[in-house]
């Protein structure tokens, strides 16, 4: 009988091309190629002065989504006022994409968005799959139990030319969380905590899979948000067991298979779990059912705390930096203080599930004076999923704004950004100086912390208004 | 191709800072960029250079003992965060050659070893001493894996063996995948996962 293995061992073993030895990585076969604009020029570019092709453009798919305006306003002008060196990344996409034949979800495209949304909604992300795109938050595509990961851009350039990766097998670390998430707190709240609890480092090198009863209960939305997460732990990679959850999602899905493929393709799902008796590297168990909801007080996700708590009183020179450049004070509180901007979007949290979350707090309530909320949708077609159901409405009447997809302020490089000083409540994944702008002062949260805040204009727990909202009902 | 690495002997510049993530090395709004040149003037672009673009003194690379520095020091995990490649690209248009901690994030590592950018990771103690010491000039010798700092003390340091014969003699490990190509194509015969 064969060794237990892992969840990321089998899928690991299925795609060794040539095993590792001391001398030489293995060569790992990649099924799936996430491509976008800002990473992938110079991968282009440098296949053409070798004279290589793209080997298999049939496993790559790109779209635009880090450097495209999201405003209403620009894309009425047709995207005229777009930063030129943008629009012209923008533009080698395009050309690199048409001139290879990988097939692209461009400008124009109504299956456009977040790279990490579509591949998903789509259905091109599948369970025991190898995915890889020149970006860290690959990690979500973790959630169907493939094994998927950021590389550079120069690996970009190797997986064109050979679909092929030269890897180190990395260390395994299983995350088991136990127990039931209460009213108000979400899967973003217990990726939160588990970054405050291993650090911003604690996965550096290893592979994480998720394991648990609160695991299990979650959608496919909430598991995409726990891997998304992952790198923020420095982890290579999240990963996740496909289950019914898992299938369900992904039944229909435009380039799931279909019919007799279907169904082989999930029996052979079915045998991603990791067997009984497997062992991790390490492990970390976390009882989620007294979690609250998490807002981050620094410039590190690993910064965090519940919303009822307070910023630790003492603090190690590399907090204190922090504090300064977010104008926060050692052992102060966070809920109550004042904020200018909201943002509910990015491939961490901008799935309908998570509009949802946010419209269900914003229905009938105003954002606060002196406070702008963006509300920017993973994808055009899960913008089309919420106007469906007229959570659009229910933002505008509101006061926030209404966007087009893409990565808008998660990543200040579109035209979307905060000002200097500015404290923003924000649904993405990185707190790090400047990510929201120059200046701009990021507090991580989930969208039900996100819309509380954005109605009382200061950082705001989310269950109080959910309690009300019950009431009313 | 990358410039082979075999020993370097340079001085330092010491950033004491854990947790220096990629949006600090080079933040997002200088990735419009389609060329992976010319990017040492943006790096560490908000910590050298105040809102209204004037130099930060206090800065350690816009401090006179800088000057010249090949080998940046910081602290622990450094390089996390974001995948962008354009990170090491400016560090090395900076010209530095080797970046040297107690522990470096996976993906920077690797985006570093692929351009020429050495990635050292010493234990604490050595580590400790370089914090102490910002300027010791010190050599690091690849061929065999360690770091000399003042007479009389070393640490020794690990490379990807892959990683570093590719370093040493300058191969791109583009040409060595590309010769595995009968393998891919009988892996592919064998019955890769559907596209």
């Amino acid at each position: 009988m064969s060794a237990p293995r892992t969840l990321f061992r089998k899928v690991w073993d299925r795609h060794v091309v040539v095993p590792e030895t001391a001398e030489t990585p293995a060569v790992l076969y990649i099924d799936l190629h996430l491509v976008h604009e800002v990473t992938s020029p110079q991968a282009f570019a440098a296949l053409r002065e070798r004279g290589l092709k793209v080997r298999r453009p049939e496993r790559t798919l790109a779209t635009v989504d880090h450097s495209i305006p999201t405003d209403d306003g620009s894309w009425a002008e047709g995207l005229g006022e777009m930063d030129p060196a943008a629009r012209y990344q923008v533009r080698m996409l395009g050309d690199n994409c048409g001139r290879a034949g990988v097939r692209l979800f461009g400008v124009n495209s109504s299956r456009r968005g977040i790279v990490h949304v579509i591949g998903p909604e789509q259905g091109a992300t599948q369970p025991g799959m190898t995915i890889v795109c020149g970006d860290s938050h690959t990690t979500t595509h973790g959630a169907f139990g493939a094994l998927a990961f950021g590389i550079g851009t120069t690996e970009v350039g190797h997986v064109l030319a050979t679909q092929c990766l030269l890897q180190r097998m990395p260390r395994t670390l299983l995350v088991e969380l136990h127990g039931q998430l209460a009213p108000g707190v979400t899967a973003k709240d217990v990726i939160l905590a588990v970054i405050g609890r291993i650090g911003v480092d604690g996965g550096t090198g290893h592979v994480i899979e998720f394991r648990g009863a609160a695991v299990d209960a979650m959608s496919m939305d909430e598991r995409m948000t726990l891997c998304n997460m992952a790198i923020e732990a420095g982890a290579r990679a999240g990963m996740v067991a496909p289950d019914e959850t898992t299938f369900a999602y992904l039944d229909g899905r435009p380039m799931a298979p279909r019919g007799a493929d279907w169904d082989r393709a999930v029996a052979e799902w079915r045998q991603l779990r990791s067997d009984p008796g497997a062992t991790y590297d390490r492990s970390v168990s976390i009882d989620v059912s007294e979690l609250e909801p998490q807002v981050t007080w620094g410039t590190d996700p690993g910064m965090v705390m519940p919303v009822s708590g307070r910023i630790p009183a003492t603090v190690s020179s590399g907090q204190r930096k922090a504090l300064d450049y977010m104008g926060l004070k050692p052992g102060a509180a966070i809920a109550g203080q004042p904020i200018q901007l909201v943002f509910i979007g990015s491939c961490t949290n901008s799935r309908l599930s998570d509009l949802r979350a946010a419209a269900a707090l914003l229905r009938g309530r105003r954002v606060a004076p002196g406070v702008r909320a963006l509300v920017v949708p993973g994808s055009q077609q899960t913008r089309r999923e919420a106007e469906a159901e007229g959570l659009d409405r229910v933002f505008l009447e509101a006061g926030a704004e209404w966007h087009q997809s893409g990565c808008s302020l998660c990543i200040a490089m579109n035209g979307d950004r905060a000002a200097a000083g500015q404290y923003v409540v924000s649904t993405s994944n990185r707190n790090f100086e400047g990510r929201q702008g120059q200046g701009a002062r990021t507090l991580l949260a989930s969208p039900l912390t996100a819309a509380a805040s954005a109605i009382t204009g200061k950082v705001a727990d989310p269950r109080p208004l959910l309690e009300e909202g019950r009431r009313i009902a | 191709m990358i410039e082979p690495f075999s020993a370097l002997t340079a001085r330092t510049a010491v950033l004491p800072v854990d947790n220096v993530d990629t949006d600090q090395i080079i933040p997002a709004r200088f990735l419009t960029t389609t060329q992976r040149t010319g990017l040492g003037r943006h790096l560490f672009a908000d910590w050298r250079r105040d809102a209204g673009n004037r130099p930060r003194e206090d800065f350690v690379l816009n401090r006179p003992e800088a000057e010249g520095a090949r080998i940046l020091v910081a602290g622990r995990n450094f390089g996390c965060g974001s995948s962008r490649e354009h990170a090491p690209w400016a560090l090395l248009d900076y010209g530095f050659r080797a970046v040297i901690s107690t522990e470096i994030a996976d993906i920077f590592r690797s985006n570093a070893l692929r351009n020429g950018l050495l990635p050292v990771v010493l234990d604490t103690e050595a580590h400790a001493w370089l914090m102490a010491h910002p300027g010791a000039e010190i050599t690091i010798d690849l061929r065999d894996c360690t770091v000399r700092l003042e007479s009389g003390r070393e640490a020794g340091f690990e490379v990807e063996a892959f990683a570093r014969h590719c370093m040493l003699n300058g191969v791109d490990p583009l040409g060595w995948l590309l010769g595995q190509e009968p393998a891919i194509e009988a892996y592919e015969a064998r019955g890769a996962c559907p596209a």
